[in-house]
């Protein structure tokens, strides 16, 4: 298990692995807002918790089809299912490799950006608190939804859909928290419940994920 | 007592029995090879006996811990070195030395090189270095010569010889003679037939089907 872990870790960090590519989206995506929407800062500093939230989930969406689909265009998948682990611990192993590769980066990168778009003083501590919180759930739910789609060519699309409904009360729960620090408010039960999305995710969907996969490769 | 044992099974592929009624049996130090035409089911029925897929009917009954499987395509990381590669796949089963398999299979000059910089050939003779560091008993190796050379095949053949001499067992579906003891179990006579109707539902039109077959062949 921690072979596959390292593997993974390598071969995203290897040429064409695919490590940057949702920091970078994300990067581009929130530099980009000032000159969409303007440089006021009162204006930026309202919607900074959403674009960095919004940000962030689809940086995460972006690499999220190469999870299993690679493993399973070159055989690897087969050789794994034979393989004498547990295929839920491939799962969960996989996403902790995603999320370590592309959510960790996200939320180092974050307060960075939060000061592009001006975002109040006493958020931060709660932007990072909730990224933190909210996106190994984006990347076990991801990790299903590449599952199901994994025997597709080209099965992002659908994937998108099938995942994008997934994950819209973490991007509520941690836009409101964020939100709501930024004011001053309570916070506990937004982050409460995002934590348990994040703790129901994570105990469930590597069944899940695994289930899909036995079914793709008959 | 045998490796494994397959009782009246029957095979399907996406959802279609393509081969029914196969019992055979394998056990230590036996080689079976399994022939037939492109299509025939034999890829299927590799996998599962591999545990792949379930039986469509029948039974395998072997420890599903007992099988390594190679399909035709290798399972390498292309951006790997080869010996990264191996030594995942050791890892992952248990953690066999990978040393004697990159010898056998006359990789050491290449252990440095990203799997993505081989030939297919040699990609193919790496696919085959995992059988020997998974140390399972039974191989089961669909089309295992393909793109290899002749010498190639040799060394291939030697690693079955002295896997088998050490008390495994192999299962190859292959269309060239490897020069073994071996025993040779054509699938094709196993053909599902999709063109009998069942429960005798038209006669006189399966009469007519059957007639027909030697004409459309």
């Amino acid at each position: 298990m921690i072979r596959l872990f390292w593997r993974d870790i390598t071969l995203a960090f290897r040429s064409g692995g695919g490590f940057g590519l949702g920091l970078g989206f994300f990067l581009i995506l929130v530099t980009l807002v000032p000159f969409g929407v303007g440089p006021d800062s009162a204006q930026l500093q309202i919607i900074a918790p959403g674009i960095l939230w919004v940000g962030a989930l689809l940086a995460c969406l972006l690499s999220l089809d190469r999870m299993f689909a690679l493993d399973y265009e070159d055989g690897s998948l087969d050789l794994l299912l034979t393989a004498p682990i547990p295929l839920e611990g491939v799962v969960a192993v996989k996403a902790l490799a995603h999320w370590i590769t592309t959510g960790l980066p996200l939320v180092i990168a974050a307060p960075a950006l939060g000061f592009l778009l001006h975002l109040d003083m006493a958020a931060y501590k709660w932007l990072i608190i909730t990224l933190l919180v909210g996106t190994p759930a984006l990347s076990f739910i991801g990790a299903f939804g590449a599952a199901l789609t994994v025997s597709l060519k080209r099965g992002g699309l659908l994937m998108s859909l099938l995942v994008l409904p997934l994950y819209i009360p973490t991007l509520i729960f941690g836009a409101e928290v964020v939100r709501r620090g930024a004011e001053g408010f309570l916070v506990g039960t937004p982050l409460a419940l995002q934590a348990g999305i994040t703790a129901g995710a994570i105990a469930l969907l590597p069944f899940a994920a695994a289930a899909a996969l036995r079914v793709a490769a008959r | 007592m045998s490796f494994i044992s397959v009782t009246d099974l029957a095979v399907s592929r996406g959802g279609l029995p393509v081969l029914e009624g196969l019992t055979f049996a394998v056990k230590a130090g036996e080689i079976l090879v399994l022939r037939g035409p492109n299509g025939a089911g034999k890829t299927t029925l590799l996998r599962t006996l591999a545990g792949l897929q379930p039986p469509f009917a029948g039974a395998v009954t072997s420890d599903p811990d007992a099988v390594a499987y190679a399909a035709h395509a290798d399972g390498l990381k292309a951006t790997l070195t080869v010996t990264e590669n191996l030594s995942f796949w050791s890892g992952v089963y248990g953690g066999g030395d990978i040393a004697p398999a990159l010898k056998h299979f006359n990789l050491e000059a290449l252990r440095d090189r990203p799997a993505g910089n081989l030939s297919a050939g040699q990609k193919r003779r790496l696919g085959l270095a995992r059988l020997m560091v998974t140390q399972r008993p039974i191989w089961v190796l669909d089309e295992p010569t393909v793109s290899l050379d002749k010498a190639s095949v040799a060394i291939f053949a030697e690693a079955v010889k002295e896997h088998v001499a050490k008390g495994g067992a192999a299962i190859i579906a292959t269309h060239i003679d490897l020069g073994f003891e071996e025993t040779v179990f054509d699938v094709t006579p196993f053909k599902a037939r999709h063109d009998v109707v069942r429960n005798d539902f038209d006669t006189s039109f399966d009469d007519f089907e059957d007639d027909k077959d030697g004409a459309f062949l």
